[in-house]
C-alpha cells in the first residue's frame, strides 16, 4: 500500500520535473552548504589536532601571562634562566625541558634575503618537539654556554637563501652576527594554522639574549613530561612552583600559563569550531526556508489538483490515502532534495578540502543527520497542505475549475 | 479494503431491492436561502438494469446521481444500497463502498493531465492494493473493453473527446463494479461518438451485467437505456421503459 503510494507520488513528480527541482532548491543549498561546512571544519579540526599530536601529546607549554586574559603587553613578568633551572630541579617526572625565545628576524646570505622566526634554545629544544637534526650535528656545550654565533637552520629558510648551494658551514646574517649554520633540521613538511613550522632558525638562547634581543628574558618553557607519568601531575606541580617563585598569595590569579597540549588543541580548533557552528547555524536557516517553499508549492499543488483530488476521492480513495499520497509526495520532494545536497556537498567538499589543504574528512554522520531532517521537514511542512487535501468535499472537489 | 464486511448487507441482497430510494430529499443551505434539490424521490433499481435520467436543467439529476455514487447523502429519507443504509456510513465506510461496488463516468472525463492512458485505468486498482502485474493485466484488458489496444501510452492531451471517455469508462469497470454511474457522459461529444460510447455502454449491460445509471439531454441516448427516468422540480415525473 506505501509502496503504491510512492509509486503515484513518484508519478506525480515526474509529471512536473522543473517545479520539483525549483521546489527543491532551498533544501538542496541547506543540506548543501551544512554538509560542506562540517566536512571542510572537521577536516581543519583534524589537521590542527594530528600536527599537534605530531609536536608530542606530553608537552606543556608555560608561558607568561594570565591565561586568555588581557595585559599580555605591559606588566607581564617574563621567566629567567633561573626559572627554567628551577623547574628541573624541582618538578620530578620531567623528560625534558627547554627554555624558548623568538623574534622575527631577516636573515641575509650573499644576495639572498628571507625574514624568518629566530628560535633561541638549547639542546633540549629538540628533544621536547620532537624534532632532529638531519645533516650537521646539535650545539656543543661550549657553544651554548659563550652564546657562540652558530645556527640550525629550517628546510624552508635553507631553500630560500641557499637554493640548491651547499649550506653547511656558511655563514648568514642575522642583523649584526654572522653565523654559522652547524646543522640542518630534519623537514615536518606540513604547517599549523597557516604557520610554515619549517621556516626557523634555531641558535643557542644566550646567544639570542646577548647579542640580538638584549636582554635575559625567556618567552617560553617547553616541558616534556616522561613517558607514563601524569601530565596534570606535572602541570600541577609547575604551577605549584611558579607561584612560590613569583610569591602569589592565595588570593591572587596566576599571572603565568601552564597549557597543555590538548588545551592548545582546543585553543586552536575552538576558532574553527566557532566558524563552522556560526556558518552551520546560517545553512540550517536556510533549511527551514526550503521548508517553506515547500509547504508553499504543496498548497499550490492542492489548489491547482483540487479536480484530482476530487476524481481520486470519487473512485475510492480514502482521506487517509489521499493524506497520505501528498505527505509522500512531500517527503519524495525534500529527500530528492537531500539526496541531490549531498551529492554536491560532497563533491564541494572533495574539491575545497584539495584548494584548502585540508584533509576531507567523510563524516557519515552529518550525511545521515542531514538526509533524516530533509525528509522531516518534508513531514512537518507538508502535513498542513496534505490534511487540507484530504478534507476536501468530494462533489465540490469535482467542480472546481 | 479492510472492513469490508460491515459494508455487506445483513441480510440476503437478493430478496431486497439493489437500489432503494425512499422519500429522500436534499435541501441545500438553510433558513431563507434553503434550496431543495429533491423533494421526495422513491426509486428501486434492480441488478442489470440500464436506466437513463432525464429532465430539465436543474431538476436535481445531478444531486440524485451524487447520492446513489454515496459522495453525498440525503437530507432526509433514506438511500439503500445492497440494502446498506448509506446515510448512515462514514465517510471513510461510503468512500469503501465506491471503491468495490462503483465506476463512476463524468461529463468532463476527469483524466490525469499527462499520465498515460493505462496509468490512468491503473488509478482505481493502486487504491484497492491490487499489485503489480494483475494490476497491469487488468488495466490493459479493460483499455481492450473499450476499444483502445494499441492507445495505452497516450495521454489525454494526445487523444480524442470520445478516445478519452472511453479510457475514463475503462478506469470506470477495471475493478469489474457492480454499478456504472454516469452523469452526462456524452454531454462533450458529437453525436457519432456518442453513438460510440452509448454502444459501448450497452454491451458492458447486456455482456458483463453491470447496472448502469446515466444521466442525458438527449432522448436519442437515452433511448439505448432500457429505463427511463424524468425528474422534474426535485420529484420523479415518469418512470417507464423506453420505447423501443
Ligand atoms: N452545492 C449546491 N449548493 C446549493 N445549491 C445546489 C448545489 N448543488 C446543486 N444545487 C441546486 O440544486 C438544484 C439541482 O441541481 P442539479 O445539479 O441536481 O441539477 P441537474 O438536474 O443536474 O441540472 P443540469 O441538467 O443542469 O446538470 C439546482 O437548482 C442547483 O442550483
Ligand atoms: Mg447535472
Amino acid at each position: 500500500m506505501l509502496w503504491n503510494t510512492i509509486l503515484l507520488s513518484l508519478r506525480e513528480l515526474r509529471r512536473n520535473v522543473m517545479r520539483s527541482f525549483l521546489t527543491i532548491l532551498g533544501i538542496v543549498i541547506g543540506v548543501g552548504a551544512v554538509i560542506t561546512m562540517v566536512t571542510i571544519g572537521g577536516g581543519a579540526t583534524l589537521q590542527v589536532k594530528e600536527q599537534i599530536a605530531s609536536m608530542g601529546s606530553n608537552l606543556l607549554m608555560v608561558s607568561p601571562g594570565k591565561r586568555f586574559g588581557p595585559g599580555q603587553a605591559s606588566g607581564t613578568i617574563l621567566f629567567k634562566e633561573a626559572d627554567v633551572e628551577a623547574i628541573a630541579k624541582e618538578v620530578s617526572s620531567i623528560a625534558a625541558l627547554a627554555p624558548v625565545s623568538s623574534q622575527s628576524i631577516q636573515a641575509i646570505y650573499g644576495n639572498q634575503n628571507w625574514t624568518t622566526q629566530v628560535t633561541g634554545s638549547d639542546n633540549q629544544y629538540f628533544r621536547v618537539t620532537n624534532r632532529s637534526v638531519k645533516t650537521g650535528r646539535q650545539f656543543s656545550e661550549t657553544e651554548l654556554r659563550s652564546g657562540a654565533a652558530v645556527c640550525v637552520v629550517g628546510e624552508t629558510v635553507r631553500k630560500k637563501l641557499f637554493g640548491g648551494q651547499e649550506a653547511l658551514g656558511e655563514k648568514i646574517r642575522l642583523q649584526k652576527i654572522s653565523c654559522e649554520v652547524i646543522g640542518l633540521l630534519q623537514g615536518k613538511g606540513q604547517s599549523t594554522m597557516g604557520m610554515d613550522q619549517d621556516d626557523v632558525v634555531i641558535i643557542p638562547l644566550r646567544t639570542l639574549q646577548r647579542r640580538i634581543a638584549g636582554n635575559q628574558d625567556v618567552n617560553l618553557i617547553q616541558v616534556s613530561v616522561q613517558q607514563g607519568a601524569s601530565t596534570d601531575k606535572a602541570q600541577r606541580d609547575i604551577q605549584q612552583l611558579m607561584r612560590e617563585r613569583r610569591h602569589l598569595s592565595a588570593s591572587e590569579d596566576d599571572n603565568f600559563t601552564v597549557m597543555d597540549m590538548k588545551e592548545i588543541a582546543n585553543m586552536l580548533t575552538g576558532t574553527t569550531q566557532l566558524l563552522t557552528a556560526l556558518l552551520s547555524a546560517v545553512a540550517a536557516v536556510s533549511l527551514l526556508v526550503g521548508g517553506i517553499g515547500i509547504m508553499n508549492i504543496m498548497l499550490v499543488s492542492v489548489t491547482e489538483r483540487t479536480r484530482e483530488i476530487g476524481v481520486r476521492l470519487a473512485i475510492g480513495a480514502l482521506e487517509r490515502d489521499v493524506l497520505l499520497q501528498f505527505l509522500v509526495e512531500s517527503v519524495v520532494l525534500s529527500s530528492c532534495g537531500g539526496l541531490l545536497g549531498i551529492a554536491i556537498a560532497l563533491s564541494a567538499s572533495v574539491w575545497l578540502a584539495a584548494m584548502l589543504r585540508v584533509p576531507f574528512v567523510f563524516n557519515a554522520s552529518i550525511v545521515v543527520i542531514s538526509f533524516l531532517f530533509s525528509g522531516a521537514i518534508g513531514v512537518i511542512f507538508g502535513y498542513f497542505p496534505a490534511l487540507k487535501a484530504a478534507r476536501l468535499d468530494p462533489i465540490e472537489a469535482l467542480h472546481h475549475e | 479494503m479492510t472492513n469490508k464486511n460491515a459494508l455487506q448487507p445483513n441480510n440476503e441482497p437478493e430478496k431486497h431491492p439493489f437500489i432503494e430510494f425512499e422519500g429522500v430529499t436534499k435541501v441545500y443551505g438553510q433558513g431563507q436561502g434553503a434550496m431543495e434539490a429533491l423533494r421526495g424521490i422513491d426509486l428501486r433499481i434492480s441488478k442489470g438494469e440500464f436506466v437513463a435520467i432525464m429532465g430539465p436543467s436543474g431538476s436535481g439529476k445531478s444531486t440524485c446521481m451524487n447520492i446513489l455514487g454515496c459522495l453525498d447523502t440525503p437530507t432526509s429519507g433514506t438511500y439503500r444500497f445492497r440494502n446498506v443504509d448509506v446515510g448512515r456510513l462514514t465517510r471513510n465506510q461510503r468512500a469503501l463502498l465506491r471503491r468495490h461496488y462503483q465506476g463512476f463516468v463524468f461529463q468532463g472525463y476527469n483524466l490525469l493531465n499527462r499520465t498515460s492512458a493505462l496509468e490512468n485505468v491503473e488509478l482505481p486498482l493502486i487504491y484497492r492494493g491490487t499489485s503489480g502485474r494483475e494490476r497491469r493485466d487488468r488495466a490493459l484488458h479493460a483499455l481492450e473493453t473499450v476499444g483502445l489496444k494499441g492507445w495505452e501510452t497516450h495521454t489525454p492531451g494526445e487523444l480524442s473527446g470520445g478516445q478519452q471517455q472511453r479510457v475514463a469508462i475503462a478506469r470506470a469497470i477495471v475493478t469489474g463494479p457492480a454499478i456504472l454511474l454516469a452523469d452526462e457522459p456524452t454531454g462533450n461529444l458529437d453525436t457519432a461518438r456518442s453513438v460510440e460510447i452509448m454502444e459501448l455502454l450497452t454491451s458492458l449491460n447486456s455482456d458483463q451485467g453491470i447496472t448502469i445509471i446515466m444521466i442525458t439531454h438527449e432522448p436519442d441516448m437515452a433511448a439505448y437505456a432500457r429505463r427511463i427516468v424524468h425528474f422534474r422540480d426535485g420529484l420523479v415525473a415518469s418512470d417507464e421503459p423506453a420505447s423501443p
